[in-house]
């Protein structure tokens, strides 16, 4: 079947966008989630829309699963491939369409990195909000599929409300534009966020901001992380909203001191680095009631230029990859809890790092709740990998039973479909599928993924057969 | 025929017509349970339901089909959680807009939207409706508020999606699906929203404009460094001047306002709402532009040949046409058709949301509608949900 499909492709494609080299494909069997991996059966990169709806037209054809990838860097395996299908790569279709400062958008293809559009706009005093921890590499296709977020999503928002209209190739391979400005169902809403299972983003028009008048960028050090949690709750308490409010325990500062030498001050048991931006005199307010809020801090230290903002920075945005110089392996987790139950579930986090003598560094969007725990472990120590597993598993129990999600920003992908049912119950995981089944009936696009086994589209139960008695009397259509 | 499933249900008199098709019954569940029951008993007769809050913009849309049950969900007026450290509040549909706000301020804390008619729309309707208000400049609209969801389907199932953090992106997001899904696709019974901190202070600058001076001041409104929260634009005269005013809010809220009254070049700063502020005064007929902001000048020159009075948004691209006097069928479908032409031709769009006629284009063309029509029968197979009163007969 694939074969036949291969031929096909060929005769879509230029020859050097068709990739069936064992040695090649395997550079695709993996995302940022790394171990989950599967050779993909074949990878094309089309170069514009239309190849895309072809290739996904053929795959239907030939009833071929396929899925779609930007520059893989997804961290819940929602780019893996199939063995028995297509891997659509977006990394040819790069091109800024249209910059529109009047409008205060831009119109990009999927395979553009979240920076450059930022790069693209910023002399002009302008900038894309979302700013995943990867926006130097990650593409806008790939931020579109997973809804991303980022440091600053606290005060701007994620992908989902920067992004105005994207034109998709549907999952039976037909090119439609989803509009904010257009009435109807707010299916573009829907589409973001939907991990590549509705279909493919093709062109995106995301929104600009303005480049705020001013920024302030402090660390304040905290001798524990209780301390650091009472004045991030002070802060909301006292009605700023922040850029950003992030947290780093003891042992992701050690990674981090070790790694990039970010220098934050020694000692510290919590750094807390918070962002205020807005207009000048605005910032300023928010400032001084900053500093009253973080008297108990044993250092503050503000940014007094980019550099030194970079600086600050510079520990927190390394924090992932910093624990590989403190551990063998590890997995980085994503819950999120409500921010008033962050000390109660650190504290149960710590005691999990006890009973199953694996260490657990702590990085995290403290102002919307969000943990990143990074789960420590020796690969060659027998059973640790099973016990890092378990811990990690159970950080999302706990992020369930108070109320928050199994994943703020990396997704479900692969990595998290089984817990799915433990935050979603069974009647809201079918009406989901409703969704799925209304774009995608034949469970082509990026199967296996978000959903634990789903039903067969023809399988969810209370459907109506036959034709309605108004259809039947000519009184209405039935769509 | 509806008297055996334990939710209260009075027969149905001419007041309760939905377009002047007037159901049978009026059913006015009490919980989430009572809903599905309803729906399911509904199901199982083949009864076309059409939910209602407060009823403030009933009369919007297309008229249904067929309407055996009007689903009112007043009796659902109960906020269930204000998380007021968490800045989330849960509530149930049938809450009304002041009602929810007076609880929230009691906390230092509110819901970032400004919909019309707030002393009588619930939050069930404001979703279903997807009515905005100036603010959604800064703070976007009611689907980007939204972060959870609890609706119930046609054939009675209670489903639910996001939840009560602000950061989530398991599973597909239904909030967003069914915010402005006018009742079509099921119940929404339940919702949670993310709140903000009342503004410190808050300031008006007002002016007076004329029509060629309103793209270029609002260009540089929003480009501006104070930030404006919303920027508002009203002519009630087609003919007349145009009444600007700009929100401030925040801390030095009057400082920013007089950097801004400097960008208008004229008019005041005051700390009294402009008396039109957010209204909708007369929607027997209302028209709705939205439009990138290039276009502004296309669009209120396109609007003053219709007649109709202009209030909305020059910033975020969406101003709503009024009538002060009645408006004919075939004048408004002509007013509506010369009206999207143009509209259009500047990359916009125009939707007519309310009008009594049926020979009116509500809706322009939707290049997602083949997809919209199968989201509405894998929804509602049955035609149950406030059939034949969205676009394309949805």
């Amino acid at each position: 079947m694939l074969d036949t499909l291969t031929a096909a492709l060929r005769s879509l494609l230029p020859h050097d966008s068709v990739i069936t080299d064992p040695v090649r494909l395997r550079t695709y069997e993996c995302d940022g989630l790394t171990y989950h991996r599967a050779t993909p059966g074949v990878v094309v990169l089309p170069d514009t829309a239309d190849q895309v709806a072809r290739v996904v037209r053929l795959c239907n054809d030939f009833a071929v699963p396929f899925v779609a990838r930007g520059s893989g860097t997804g961290l819940s395996g929602g780019a893996l491939p199939r063995e028995d299908g297509v891997l659509i790569v977006t990394s040819k279709m790069r091109r800024i369409l249209e910059i529109d400062l009047d409008n205060r958008r831009a119109v990009v293809e999927p395979g553009v990195t979240n920076l450059a559009i930022t790069e693209a706009v910023r002399d002009r005093g302008h900038y894309y909000a979302p700013d995943p921890s990867s926006q130097q590499i990650c593409s806008i296709g790939g931020n579109v599929a997973e809804n991303s977020g980022g440091a600053h999503c606290l005060k701007y928002g994620f992908t989902v409300n920067h992004v105005e209209a994207c034109e998709i190739v549907t999952p039976d391979g037909d090119l439609v534009t989803l509009d904010r400005m257009d009435p109807g169902y707010d299916l573009l809403g829907a589409f973001i966020g939907s991990e590549g299972t509705l279909g493919i983003a093709t062109k995106i028009t995301v929104r600009l901001s303005r480049t705020p008048e001013s920024v302030v960028t402090v660390l304040a050090a905290f001798e524990n992380i209780e301390q650091g949690g009472k004045a991030v709750s002070a802060i909301i308490g006292a009605g700023i909203v922040p850029a950003a409010i992030e947290m780093m325990d003891a042992l992701a500062i050690e990674a981090a001191e070790a790694a990039v030498a970010c220098s934050y001050p020694a000692g510290a048991g919590a750094v807390l680095i918070v962002e205020l931006d807005g207009p000048e005199a605005e910032v300023r307010r928010q400032f001084a009631r900053l500093q009253e809020i973080c008297s108990a801090a044993f250092e503050l230290r503000v940014a007094a230029d980019a550099a030194e903002r970079a600086a600050i920075w510079k520990g927190r945005k390394s924090a992932f990859a910093a624990v590989g110089r403190i551990s063998p392996a590890y997995i980085v987790q994503d819950g999120v809890v409500p921010r008033t139950a962050l000390p109660g579930v650190l504290a149960a986090i710590d005691r999990l790092s006890h009973e199953h003598h694996i260490r657990v560094a702590n990085v995290f969007h403290a102002g919307d709740g969000n943990l990143h725990p990074l789960v420590l472990f020796d690969d060659a120590e027998p059973g640790a990998g099973e016990r890092a597993e378990v811990v990690s598993g159970a950080i999302l129990d706990l992020c369930i039973e108070h109320g928050g999600s199994i994943t703020g920003e990396h997704g479900v992908g692969v990595d998290k479909s089984r817990y799915m049912p433990r935050m979603f119950s069974e009647d809201d995981l079918d009406t989901m599928q409703l969704v799925r089944c209304a774009f995608d009936p034949r469970g082509l696009s990026n199967p296996g993924k978000v959903f634990p086994t789903p039903r067969l589209c023809g399988e969810v139960p209370g459907v109506r057969k036959g034709v309605h008695p108004l259809v039947e009397s000519g009184k209405a259509e039935q769509f | 025929m509806l008297d055996d499933i334990g939710v209260t249900v009075r027969q149905a008199g001419e007041e309760d017509a939905v377009g002047g098709v007037r159901p049978r019954w009026v059913a006015l569940p009490e919980s989430v349970e009572e809903v599905a029951a309803l729906l399911r008993a509904c199901a199982e007769r083949d009864l076309a339901v059409v939910p209602a809050g407060g009823g403030t913009k009933l009369h919007w849309g297309s008229p249904p089909e067929r309407c055996d049950v009007l689903l009112d969900m007043c009796c659902m007026n109960e906020i269930l959680e204000h998380a007021a450290g968490d800045l989330v509040v849960r509530t149930q549909a049938g809450v009304t807009m002041d009602a929810l706000a007076a609880t929230l301020a009691e906390q230092g804390q509110e819901l970032a939207l400004d919909p019309p008619f707030t002393e009588h729309t619930t939050v069930g309707g404001t979703l279903a409706t997807a009515t905005a208000g100036p603010r959604a400049f800064r703070y976007g609209t009611a689907r980007d508020l939204l972060i959870g969801i609890t609706v119930v389907l046609p054939d009675g199932t209670i489903a639910k999606s996001g939840g009560k953090v602000v950061k989530n992106v398991a599973g597909y997001d239904l909030g967003k699906l069914f915010t402005g899904s006018q009742g079509t696709l099921g119940v929404i019974a339940e919702a949670t929203f993310r709140l903000h901190p009342l503004p410190a202070d808050r300031r008006w600058v007002t002016a007076e404009l004329d029509r060629a001076e309103v793209a270029p001041i609002a260009a540089a409104l929003a480009a501006s460094q104070a930030e404006p929260s919303a920027v508002e634009v009203d002519r009630p005269d087609p003919d007349g001047p145009i009444a600007l005013a700009v929100l401030v809010e925040g801390a030095e809220a009057e400082t920013r306002a007089l950097a801004l009254r400097e960008l208008v070049g004229k008019g005041s700063v005051t700390a009294e709402r402009p008396p039109w502020w957010g209204l909708i005064q007369r929607d027997e007929v209302l028209v709705e532009v939205r439009f990138p902001t290039s276009g502004t000048e296309a669009v209120l020159d396109a609007a003053a040949g219709t007649g109709f009075a202009l209030r909305g948004s020059p910033v975020t691209g969406r101003v709503l046409l009024e009538s002060w006097r009645p408006v004919g069928e075939e004048e408004l479908a002509a007013a509506v058709s010369g009206l999207r032409a143009k509209v259009e031709a500047a990359g916009g769009r125009v939707n007519v949301l309310a009008a009594p006629y049926a020979g009116v284009e509500r809706w322009g063309q939707v290049s997602g509608l083949p997809l919209m029509r199968r989201v509405k029968e894998r929804f509602d197979p049955g035609r149950m949900m406030s059939p034949g009163r969205f676009l394309g007969g949805i």
